[in-house]
């Protein structure tokens, strides 16, 4: 039970497509699902053919939401096609990316939405079983998506074959226990095998051996909304609601230093400026803004003077930073830019899951040396060592953790250097100081 | 699919390489002598990608890549020098040493890690770690193992050799993140085989030896490599001395078929020759008890009462039991002693498997081409294992047996009375039977028909080929014969181990320790071979077969026999044999190592040295003949070969052996199937021999039967190791951990 | 001891795999929820349901956040501190938490009734700051209503 206010502000510059039956009545029943485009999309499908719906998801320009930013019809596409293992589909929603919570509403108000993407991939790709891998924490959101999987088999929409279609499919919930790193795809494998969650080798990619050893994709939570609507309307219409190669819309989610944080959908490209300032209302007390997180704290960050960037994965990149999870963090003038790199830091060496050297020691020390250096006790050479730590770690480790760990840490470091050296000089966090001096 | 080439060619640090498809690339810059370092890759064990130390360059390749995790590819174009690749490599080892005390100079492995040896060759000179380093107290896992988190650099080899070698599974790994850390299996404490894989496999000083840890420097000891004394499996191992005592022994240089691999008894049981138990000066009975007395005397009085009875009662009264862990040196003299000197052939030993009839079977059937060695077995792809427990009794024939099931699926065949760990864990399919029958299942397979179990075990085998057949002492006497028929009729090549107890069961009966054979399994009644030993000892031998042990023990009872010299052996506890018969020998002379329920009752006890004190070969339970170094000495023991050596010189046959390298030029000259190449000995190498002869048939069928060590029991001797009577297992129930 | 309830639930999640040791997680939180923490005896009958050595299980606990061996206060009060809250003011729920209790980080009451922990992103950044009472998200939060939640769990705690 999120509130639905402080989540669904809505903004008329909002593009509702997966967020659109969000505000309806009774919105997770099939019937008020059904009522609204429900599982039309699906069965669309069943008359193109697996195919068919592969290449409508690639022309479409979908690109995955969980972080990678790849493009989905192209990931499905890489499904053996002969084989005789079972294949498998499994949705990420271990949502853990700090200050993400965009897959939660999609959930918690439209579990249907979901539940028809699903079977819609696992019939493009062949798979008779399906998993959501969802984070321990979200148990009441387990709990709707186990109604809602009840309702389905009920009236058809899961099971043998499904509305007449000689297409069967199975679907399940399966609850995570608290770990960040389960949302790397292969950790997620892993964890799902009932194993610690360490990420596997790649190659072989999870698209030919995935869980139980069988082809397997796996797709976030938003990815696979987005399906049954571009099978329904179509590729073109898809793409044309985006940027080039950058299909859709994308669920925003604002928090932070911003007037009206929240939930919201606008269309893929959408001025970074602009939602700030029109859709999030603008920065509280009328402060400054310091700095943003573009796309969940993996992201390098952003400067106030950076902002005027399209909201889309090619864009970003090209300012040196990434779209990532969708959520865009305000940080204003009086934040310390110290304290927020230690706490990022904080968070991925309590996340890291040891297996491989760089990750697990890299992101420890950096957590001692940031604690150190935000506590007063900081050393002039800090600065360039967290930085050569961070190099050292970046594209050196066994999964991203290590540069998702890494490149927010370069970012804030390079981009708000004299923050340290003033740390350094003072022997104390000067914002602390201001905050007792008031 | 289009066919895929052999091989693929590379280039790597621009030298042209060409390897097998599928190699990895870390494998293949080794053919090159290109080194790459690494921590956590292991050949033969899963691959982790843990420890980032293999990371190389390769053109078109955004990143580092892993060189253990790469397979090679046509083309590919490799760097392992670049800077980028060396600060890559300065970096992990930076990271490794943030948390890793420098403790070195304190550390069991300083000298022998393999973090010091990186550090030095690709480390950089100093660290800007500046925080302090988390400590935490080691941990005692087990009396032999202990684990010192903060040195554990968790390259995940212990597991993997626990798990995928061993299949124990005694190790996880707990926690997360820098607080990751390796868990044994039983809350605070290991409950494992205690093999010490793990120990040795650690490239760090993690996992220390509860035995050796703090004891020395490396390189402050001497190192001999030799034959592991207490199974017939025959490991290689090296002992390291240092004052005149083990203090370690290992197989750190992967010599021998063991590889890697040592049991307990290998690791750790060796350290009953340290113990002070030891026997160390002769005894003499005077007036009821046992005296100390000189060597000199010791052996005038064996040789006056022998040569009394020898004149009173004639060579029939005279026997001689002999060793299962003497040299083949010393059992040939000592049947050579019997038939020659006391002119009886009432020579013979616990006979803990039937080797003479395999021989005779496989001669029988011109094939004696067909007996496997060890290293066969884990390239086997179809196994037949019928009775024995070789998770127990023949350790490292278990973990060659575990390699060839994980490497490539070979087909294991198990026939047992009990659910042995093999026949649960690895077995393809396991005929279950009861206590005796697996003679009947022989029968049955060979004569068709039989349960349901049976046949399907017939058919499958039928539809392999090249199986090994590897028997216990289950099989013996007939039961061989139809059982090699049988397996002779199977498709392709099929081959025969005899399982016998301990490191030179085997040499006992090729050496001639039996009532019926001389050396080389030929029977006293063929005149040739009499012939042509008695040309080469100069003395005639008695063309009737001596009286086997259970009669011995009969005769003894009966009074018949009066005098009975009995080499490192304990018929008393092994015979179940009522001493105080014994009592009442005019001579019963013991050479042993320490006080048994046998010496106990000796007019004459010899202290004899140990296998680590003494050079020769040993015969394993396959017939491979390797050589085993003296190590160290014992002062106040003799070896048995001296013994035998002084006792014939007494009784006024002075032969002319210098030493047992003379000894064993003899027996590589006269011994049918021993004339292998002496070098080859020398050089450490396990040379095969094939057997071939008509030894006279199984007298009685107890004679032939093991006695069913467990891995922490080794006859007498492991009374008298600590290592093995200190670890929780050995008192546990026989089989609790499998 | 534990439940038929929630044995037969063990047997439902474990039919879901074609691999036994895939239920291990869930059951081991379904087990928690029940118990309260992660007994020994529901570690040897998990181990035993999915066919794995014990310890694999134990490896599985100690490396999932949620999973505890030791019981914990009835109401497990987890407060996010994470950037999107911390920016919010998390750190001083966090404080105000700890200091109207008077236990730290992964610490309990005396009376049994509340834990106290530190927690990482919740996903609730947009109602930042936030937290979590046993499954139950808190968001906004301020001391004030923090106070009244406790003194509202207080009551319920009491009453039962
Ligand atoms: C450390 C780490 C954590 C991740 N966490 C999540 C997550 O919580 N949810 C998610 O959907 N993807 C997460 N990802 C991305 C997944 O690995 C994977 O790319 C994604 O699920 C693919 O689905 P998509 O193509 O639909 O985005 C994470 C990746 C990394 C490296
Ligand atoms: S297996 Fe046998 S030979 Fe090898 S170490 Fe163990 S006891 Fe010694
Ligand atoms: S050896 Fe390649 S990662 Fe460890």
């Amino acid at each position: 039970m999120s509130d639905y206010q402080s989540y669904m502000k809505g903004s008329p510059l909002e593009v509702k497509v997966i967020s659109a039956r969000f505000g309806l009545p009774n919105s997770t029943s099939i019937d008020t699902f059904l009522a609204h485009e429900g599982y039309q999309g699906l069965k669309k499908a069943f008359q193109m053919g697996p195919d068919a719906v592969i290449n409508e998801m690639k022309s479409s320009g979908l690109r995955g939401r969980g972080g990678a930013g790849f493009n989905t019809g192209l990931k499905w596409s890489f499904v053996p096609k002969q084989t005789d293992k079972p294949k498998y589909v499994v949705c990420n929603a271990d949502e853990s990316e700090p200050a993400t919570c965009k897959d939660r509403p999609l959930m918690e108000y439209d579990p249907h939405q979901l539940i028809e993407g699903i079977v819609i991939a696992g019939y493009a790709i062949g798979a008779h079983q399906g998993y959501i891998y969802i984070r321990g924490e979200y148990r009441y959101l387990m709990d709707i998506l186990d109604r809602a999987i009840a309702e389905a088999y009920a009236r058809g929409y899961l099971g043998r074959n499904i509305q007449g279609s000689g297409f069967d499919f199975e679907l399940c919930t399966h609850t995570g226990a608290g770990a960040y790193e389960c949302g790397e795809e292969t950790a997620l494998l892993n964890s799902l095998e009932g194993l610690r969650g360490y990420p596997r080798v790649k190659p072989p990619f999870p698209a030919v051996v995935g869980v139980y050893g069988c082809p397997t994709i796996i797709n976030n939570v938003e990815t696979l909304c987005n399906a049954p609507h571009i099978i329904l309307k179509g590729a073109e219409w898809f793409a044309g609601l985006g940027t080039p190669k950058n299909g859709g819309t994308r669920l925003f989610c604002l928090s932070g230093h911003i007037n009206r944080p929240g939930v919201y959908e606008l269309p893929m490209g959408f001025p970074l400026r602009r939602m700030i300032e029109e859709v999030g209302g603008g920065i509280p007390g009328g402060k400054k803004l310091k700095s943003v997180i573009p796309g969940g704290s993996s992201c390098p960050l952003l400067t106030a003077d950076e902002i005027d960037v399209a909201m889309d994965f090619d864009s970003l990149a090209r300012i040196g930073s990434m779209l990532g999870s969708g959520g865009v963090v305000m940080i204003d003038q009086d934040t310390c830019m110290v304290k927020v790199a230690q706490r990022i830091m904080k968070f991925y060496a309590h996340e890291s899951c040891g297996w491989c050297i760089p990750c697990r020691e890299g992101t420890a020390w950096l957590k001692r040396l940031l604690d150190r250096l935000h506590g007063g006790g900081g050393l002039p050479g800090d600065p360039d060592t967290a930085l050569d730590v961070s190099y050292n770690i970046l594209g050196k480790t066994l999964c991203p953790l290590g540069d998702a760990a890494a490149m927010p840490t370069i970012s804030i470091v390079k981009k708000f250097r004299s923050e340290f050296e003033e740390h350094v000089s003072l022997g104390a966090c000067p914002y602390e100081r201001k905050a007792v001096a008031v | 699919m289009a066919d895929v080439p052999q091989t693929v060619t590379l280039t790597i640090d621009g030298k042209p390489v060409t390897v097998p498809t599928g190699t990895l690339l870390i494998e293949a810059a080794k053919q090159a002598s290109i080194e790459v370092p690494s921590f956590c890759y292991y050949p033969g064990y899963s691959l982790q990608g843990a420890c980032r130390m293999c990371v190389v360059s390769i053109e078109k390749m955004p990143k580092l890549q892993t060189a253990c995790t790469t397979v090679v590819a046509n083309g590919m174009v490799v760097n392992t020098q670049n800077p980028e690749v060396v600060n890559g490599r300065k970096a992990m080892l930076e990271f490794l040493l943030t948390n890793h005390p420098l403790d070195c100079p304190v550390c069991d492995k300083g000298g022998e890690c393999e973090l010091q040896d990186a550090v030095f060759r690709y480390g950089a000179a100093e660290t800007r770690f500046v925080e302090t380093k988390q400590h935490e107290d080691e941990l005692k896992f087990s009396n032999l193992v202990y684990y010192d988190r903060p040195r554990c650099i968790l390259c995940y080899r212990c597991i993997r050799v626990c798990d995928e070698g061993m299949d124990v599974n005694a190790y996880g790994i707990g926690f997360r993140g820098s607080h990751s850390e390796i868990i044994p299996n039983r809350g605070e404490e290991l409950e494992c085989e205690e093999c010490g894989m793990c120990i040795d496999i650690c490239p760090v000083g993690a996992l220390t030896s509860g035995t050796y840890r703090y004891k020395t420097r490396p390189w402050e000891m001497n190192y001999t490599g030799t034959i592991c004394n207490h199974c017939g499996d025959g490991c290689k191992t090296t002992l390291s001395v240092r004052n005149n005592a083990i203090i370690r022994a290992n197989n750190r240089d992967h010599s021998g078929f063991n590889g890697e691999f040592l049991c307990v008894k290998g690791r750790f049981g060796w350290d009953f020759v340290n113990s002070e138990k030891r026997l160390v000066t002769p005894l003499v009975r005077r007036n009821g008890s046992q005296a100390p007395a000189s060597w000199e005397e010791a052996l005038d009085v064996t040789v006056s009462r022998l040569k009394a009875v020898l004149e009173t009662h004639g060579s029939g009264a005279v026997a001689i039991i002999g060793s299962n862990r003497t040299s083949n040196e010393e059992n040939y003299l000592l049947q050579r002693l019997a038939r020659t000197v006391l002119k009886t052939n009432s020579v013979d030993h616990h006979r803990t498997g039937d080797f003479s009839t395999l021989v005779a079977a496989l001669s029988e059937a011109k094939a004696t081409d067909r007996y496997a060695t060890m290293q066969d077995v884990s390239e086997a792809r179809s196994i037949l294992l019928i009775g024995n427990d070789p998770t127990h009794q023949h350790p490292l024939l278990a973990f060659q047996i575990r390699q060839a099931v994980r490497s490539h699926k070979a087909q294991l065949h198990v026939v047992n009375s009990a659910g042995i760990k093999l026949a649960l864990r690895q077995a393809a399919q396991f005929v279950r039977v009861n206590p005796g029958d697996e003679r009947t299942v022989i029968r049955e397979l060979a004569a068709g028909g039989g349960p349901e179990s049976v046949s399907s075990l017939r058919a499958k085998l039928g539809s392999e080929s090249g199986t090994i057949v590897i028997f216990g002492d289950e099989i013996r006497g007939d039961s061989v014969r139809n059982l090699v028929r049988w397996g002779l009729s199977l498709p392709g090549n099929t081959r025969f181990i005899a399982l016998g107890d301990y490191a030179n069961s085997r040499g006992a009966a090729d050496m001639g320790l039996l009532p019926g054979s001389l050396p080389g399994y030929e029977p006293v009644s063929s005149e040739a071979a009499r012939a042509r030993y008695a040309e080469v000892w100069g003395a005639t031998v008695a063309d009737v077969p001596g009286r086997n042990l259970r009669q011995i023990l009969d005769d003894v009872k009966a009074g018949q026999i009066h005098a009975l010299l009995v080499f490192g052996s304990n018929p008393v506890k092994t015979f179940g044999l009522p001493g105080e018969l014994l009592g009442k020998l005019d001579l019963l002379a013991v050479a042993e190592l320490f006080a048994t329920e046998t010496t106990e009752f000796a007019d004459v006890v010899l202290p004899a040295a140990s296998f680590a004190e003494k050079s020769g070969t040993v015969t394993n339970t396959c017939g491979q003949v390797q050589a085993i170094k003296k190590t160290m000495r014992k002062a106040g023991t003799r070896s048995d070969l001296e013994i035998i050596l002084a006792l014939a010189r007494e009784l006024g046959h002075a032969w002319a052996y210098g030493s047992a390298e003379d000894v064993l030029r003899e027996i590589i000259t006269h011994v049918p199937a021993y004339n292998v190449a002496l070098p080859s000995l020398m050089v450490g190498r396990a040379v095969p021999t094939r057997p071939a002869g008509a030894p006279p048939a199984l007298e009685r069928d107890d004679l032939v039967f093991s006695s069913r060590d467990t891995l922490f029991t080794s006859g007498t001797v492991s009374r008298f190791s600590w290592a093995l009577n200190s670890v929780n297992e050995a008192k546990r129930p026989h089989g609790h951990i499998f | 001891m534990l439940s038929e309830a929630l044995k037969s639930r063990f047997d439902q999640v474990i039919a879901r795999y074609p691999l036994k040791r895939s239920a291990i997680v869930p059951l081991l939180l379904f087990a928690q929820d029940e118990i309260g923490y992660i007994s020994d005896e529901a570690i040897e009958e998990i181990a035993r349901r999915v066919e794995v050595r014990p310890i694999e299980v134990i490896e599985d606990i100690s490396y999932y956040s949620m999973l505890h061996r030791q019981p914990i206060g009835k109401y497990n009060l987890q407060v996010c501190t994470n950037v999107s809250c911390q920016l919010l003011g998390g750190e001083q729920i966090l404080d105000h938490c700890s200091k109207r209790l008077g236990i730290g980080h992964k610490q309990t009451t005396s009376d049994g009734l509340f834990s106290l922990e530190e927690v990482e992103c919740l996903g609730a950044c947009c109602g930042a700051p936030a937290m979590q009472v046993n499954y139950d998200f808190y968001e906004n939060l301020t001391p004030e209503r923090v106070d009244r939640l406790i003194e509202e769990l207080k009551a319920n705690g009491k009453a039962r």
